[in-house]
């Protein structure tokens, strides 16, 4: 489909998406609010006597006992036979159908079906078989393939499947297999030891090297738990002691584990296990990635000048201005749900590009001044006049809209 | 709200007795065990039995104690031991434990195993293997419909879909077939049968053999037509956004068995509330089909008459009071409380959504419905999963991604993947298997055709030029099925036409207008062709096993027409609320009724959490 860009743009303005935002100024939702408002007021009316009502049927109830003997009939009568025509057409089908017979121990019974597919595993018969002549025999039957493959599992035979994957050539399958073993491995010395061991494993090259993280993320993860718990406890590491720790840092993702260094191990040299750069630098972690996890961080503390260092940038002149692989957008975001207080979410919603978004942005987060400043640039009298309305009477705000609307010098154009 | 339905349209059968048989078979099957026994019950059966029975039906069939299943040592003291469980194997082991356990200090008990629906060989060996098959009785209990409301009836089998789709295992096969039989012997015969998937055609299949074992009995149908349909046909109807307001209910609050609960936000208290959620709440009934931005006008309004309602009480004398109390007060008072739940409710998602930017996450799942700025779809992902936000949304966003665009460029696939592990922990690699094995999340191939293409593009022009046509060329060679269903289908409406979403005009307002389900489309081009005629271009993207077959048993002419008009959707591997919501408004519009039946209510989250492979 082609389209151009202007279609589109229109597209997204047309009434199709805007006929209803999930916006906190939405109409809709005051209306709702008021509704809400009404029904609490009901509330107090009738809330004399709380009787049971039929909202909490939930529970047991206490009904009386149906007829047993119609069900047994009924019973009875679905396994009656008839002869007679059959009532609906086989319809041609490479599927199997699922036989009903559980019997037999001959090789021929254990793959059943039209072309050959197992549907009932005999286990005892499967541990006496030469596991070749089983393997052999099922290679050419994938869905008793499958089917064993899912009971191997889910019995846990964990040998076995193995066996099987390697005798069939699925390496890959095999190495995920064992590698899943970390899992049930609770002591953190032993799973690293455990994913020292998978990297011999056959793993296409790409997940190698993610395991070889992995493995190498928990070995730090170890080191880093161990000093901290000492620092921790010590009790003289101030940002362990204003901020405990609320959960241990082992087998955690990588970028919760930057998140946490870039938490409580900042400004430390790159030369340190804990360091974020050092772990920026050893993870291959995108410049975007680390920036969006640094700020986080840091504005979780309500480090503001951390935060304002990450965007500082020096042209040649020397002069600093902000720069930012993410939107600034998505910086307000980031800081607005790390509750940053309006004087510095202002400095970024000023830096967004665009326009009217800049607008929408600086009313959704009371950044007044930049409201203000945009009418004003608009010349319009009238949604600055609109606008004095939503700030705090006698505020420094509301003296600067007064007066710039008694400003002689600007030419309003409404 | 109020649509005008279409004043023929048929009755729906009384499915309550699905009910009624269930419980009865419980009965019969808890008094083969005669005197008192304790009862274990499996975790997710609890609250299906709850649909059905109830603690003294329980009491007075000797059932002293109730346990939940939880895979630890068991302290009864009783000397006979009951188990209602699904055909698990490791349910089964551990009640080969406890049974071993008793063993060493011998002491004696009598234990019973109650399978639901069936039993499966694979249970029997493990307790032969664990030397004590001689040691229990086993039986079935065939409960396997359970009716949550007037048109939908579920099987309460989550694990339908991973054992059948993802693990490749068919057992549940047959009880597909054995459920659409029992719905066959209680309202059939069916006239027709139409299906599309693998499984469609063989749970028809074991479905057909069952019909020719058993008696036929002449009976009035009720049901006239049926529809199967697997949920690998359509796995991009489940991955989308909810917006209509039983939809969304359920993706954020959970709905479990028909049944919500409320927190304390919702119900401003500091208790929870659960709710029955289905035709008997006056207020939900009303507004579980609308998409979500009609709910609060319909609320608000709602509220208003109510207050109206109260309000007639002032001026009232004693005798007029007394009426009132007597007759409109209780209705009022529920109707209150009812609709102070769903206007908290409504508050509460509200609250939700705007926090996560609901907004623009539609619009990049409307792109990626439509096929366009794929690259600006993909950094809103990539910002998604550096950021941490929730980890099986971010999961939702790559397989709707590669499902639209029929798999992600290598380099694309790699980088996401890359960053994925990082946000989330190395060890999805495991769901990245399992995303791939089902086709949900994958590398595009390569065309043949292509490769000369780039070569010789490649030739004429200098390196960086080339670099990006090879971009452009590969963008056209991708060879999607979900697009060109998307296509031949009609599934996302024009655009430049207005979409009012209070008067919709077709199933995509579950969508806000932006796509038709195509699950429901595929229905409704089926039902209006009678068949498959003319839709072979279509069979052939969903990879065929469709099929189209007439019932021989003579259907009597008399109110045939009606009962053709009533369709049995069934959904093998789940379906969700907002594809019920489809059903329901196309059968407004053409005159049918449909009923859903499906082995499990499904939604995003939970289809990927059941792939979700970082677990032990």
């Amino acid at each position: 489909m082609i389209k151009s860009k202007v279609d589109e743009e229109d597209y997204w303005h047309s009434s199709k998406f805007k006929a209803f935002t999930f916006d906190d100024e939405d109409d809709e939702l005051s209306r709702l609010k008021e509704s809400r408002q009404a029904v609490n007021n009901i509330r107090r009316l009738v809330e004399e006597d709380d009787d049971e009502d039929d909202v909490e049927k939930v529970s047991w109830s206490g009904e009386p006992v149906g007829s047993i003997s119609w069900s047994v009939k009924e019973t009875a009568a679905s396994s009656q036979r008839a002869d007679r025509e059959p009532a609906f057409p086989k319809i041609s089908t490479v599927t199997p159908s699922i036989s009903r017979s559980q019997s037999g121990y001959s090789l021929s019974s254990l793959f059943k079906g039209e072309d050959g597919h197992m549907t009932q595993i005999d286990r005892s018969l499967i541990m006496t078989l030469c596991k070749e002549v089983l393997f052999r025999e099922l290679e050419s039957r994938q869905t008793a393939l499958r089917h064993f493959i899912h009971y191997l599992s889910e019995t846990q035979n964990q040998r076995l499947l193995l066996e099987l994957h390697r005798a069939l050539g699925r390496a890959e399958d095999a190495a995920l297999l064992q590698y899943k073993e970390h899992l049930s491995i609770t002591d953190e010395n032993k799973r690293r030891d455990f994913l020292k061991n998978c990297l011999s494993l056959p793993f296409s090259a790409e997940d190698l090297a993610h395991v070889q993280d992995h493995y190498t993320l928990l070995e730090r993860q170890i080191i880093i738990e161990v000093t901290d718990r000492q620092a921790e406890r010590g009790g003289k590491v101030e940002i362990f002691q204003k901020f405990p720790r609320k959960a241990l840092i082992l087998n955690m993702p990588l970028i919760t584990t930057l998140y946490y260094c870039c938490f409580y191990h900042y400004a430390e040299p790159e030369g340190t296990f804990s360091s974020p750069l050092n772990i920026r630098q050893t993870f291959k972690i995108s410049e975007k990635q680390y920036f969006v996890t640094a700020l986080a961080a840091r504005a979780k503390l309500k480090a503001w000048l951390d935060v304002d260092a990450l965007f500082a940038s020096r042209n040649w002149l020397g002069f600093t201005r902000k720069k930012s692989p993410l939107s600034f957008q998505r910086v307000v975001d980031i800081l607005q749900k790390n509750s940053a207080p309006t004087h510095v979410l202002q400095d970024y919603v000023a830096l967004v590009d665009d326009g009217e978004l800049r607008l929408t942005l600086a009313q959704k987060h009371k950044c007044h001044n930049i409201v203000i400043n945009t009418y004003r640039d608009m010349k319009d009298r009238q949604l600055l006049l609109g606008y004095r309305g939503k700030v705090v009477r006698g505020s420094v705000e509301e003296r600067k809209i007064d007066d710039l609307l008694s400003n002689p010098q600007i030419r309003w154009k409404n | 709200m109020a649509h005008s339905a279409r004043r023929d349209s048929p009755e729906l059968p009384d499915f309550s007795i699905l009910k009624r048989l269930a419980r009865d078979q419980l009965i019969y099957l808890l008094e083969q065990l005669p005197g008192k026994k304790d009862l274990f019950i499996e975790a997710d059966l609890m609250s299906p039995l709850d649909r059905i029975a109830n603690v003294s039906t329980l009491k007075q069939h000797e059932v002293d104690k109730l346990y939940k299943v939880e895979h630890k040592p068991v302290i009864s003291t009783s000397d006979q031991l009951c188990f209602l469980i699904r055909p698990r194997i490791q349910t089964v082991k551990w009640i080969c434990d406890v049974v071993n356990a008793d063993k060493v200090p011998g002491k004696s008990r009598r234990y019973k195993i109650i399978f639901t629906p069936q039993k499966f060989y694979a249970c029997e060996a493990v307790l032969e293997e664990q030397g004590i098959f001689g040691d229990v009785t086993i039986d079935e209990w065939p409960f396997y419909l359970l009716p949550l409301d007037d048109d939908i009836i579920s099987l309460e089998l989550p694990e339908f879909f991973q054992d059948n789709f993802l693990a490749g295992d068919q057992r549940w096969v047959r009880t597909a077939g054995s459920a659409l039989h029992l719905l066959y012997s209680l309202y059939g015969p069916f006239s027709k049968v139409y299906g599309i998937g693998r499984c469609s055609k063989m749970a028809y299949e074991s479905w057909r053999e069952q019909v020719e074992e058993g008696e036929q009995k002449a009976r009035q149908a009720e049901i006239g037509n049926v529809f199967l349909i697997d949920r690998d046909v359509d796995f991009v109807t489940p991955l989308c956004s909810q917006v209509v307001y039983e939809g969304l209910v359920d993706d954020i609050f959970r709905i479990k068995c028909g049944c919500v609960e409320f927190g304390p936000d919702v119900t401003s208290s500091d208790k929870s509330v659960k709710v029955m959620l289905n035709s008997q709440d006056k207020v939900f009934s009303e507004i579980r089909n609308e998409h979500f931005s009609n709910v609060f006008g319909f609320l608000s309004q709602k509220a208003r008459n109510l207050q109206t309602a109260y309000d007639k009480r002032r001026g009232m004398d004693i005798k007029q009071m007394k009426a009132f109390v007597s007759e409109e007060l209780k209705g009022l008072k529920q109707e209150h409380r009812l609709l102070s739940l769903h206007i908290g409710a409504s508050e509460s998602i509200m609250k939700k959504k705007t926090k996560q930017d609901f907004q623009e996450l539609l619009k990049t799942e409307h792109l990626l419905l439509e096929g366009f700025e794929i690259r600006e779809c993909i950094s809103y992902i990539e910002e998604h999963i550096n950021r941490q936000v929730s980890m099986v949304e971010s999961l939702r966003l790559l397989c709707l991604l590669s499902i639209t665009e029929n798999g992600l460029l290598p380099k694309d696939y790699r980088s996401l993947k890359a960053q994925y592990l990082q946000s989330y922990g190395v060890d999805h690699l495991l769901t990245f298997s399992n995303l791939r094995q089902l086709g949900l999340l994958v590398e595009q191939q390569p065309g043949e055709t292509l490769t000369v293409m780039e070569s010789k593009v490649g030739k004429l022009v200098n390196d960086k030029t080339a670099g990006k046509l090879t971009d452009a060329f590969s963008s056209l060679a991708k060879k999607s099925n979900f697009r060109a269903l998307s296509r031949k289908l009609n599934l996302v409406p024009k655009m430049d036409e207005e979409y009012d979403l209070r008067v919709p005009r077709d199933m995509a307002y579950i969508f806000s207008g932006a796509y038709i389900p195509l699950s429901c489309k595929l229905i409704e081009q089926v039902l209006e062709r009678d068949g498959w005629m003319g839709l072979e271009e279509v069979t052939r993207l969903l990879n065929g096993h469709e099929f189209a077959v007439t019932g021989s048993s003579g259907v009597d002419s008399k109110g045939k027409n009606d009962t053709q008009r009533i369709i049995l959707v069934m959904f093998l591997g789940g379906c969700t609320y907002s594809e019920i919501s489809a059903l329901r408004f196309l059968g407004r519009e053409k005159g049918y009724k449909f009923i859903v039946v499906t082995t499990a209510i499904t939604n995003s989250s939970r289809l990927l959490e059941a792939l979700l492979g970082n677990h032990v």
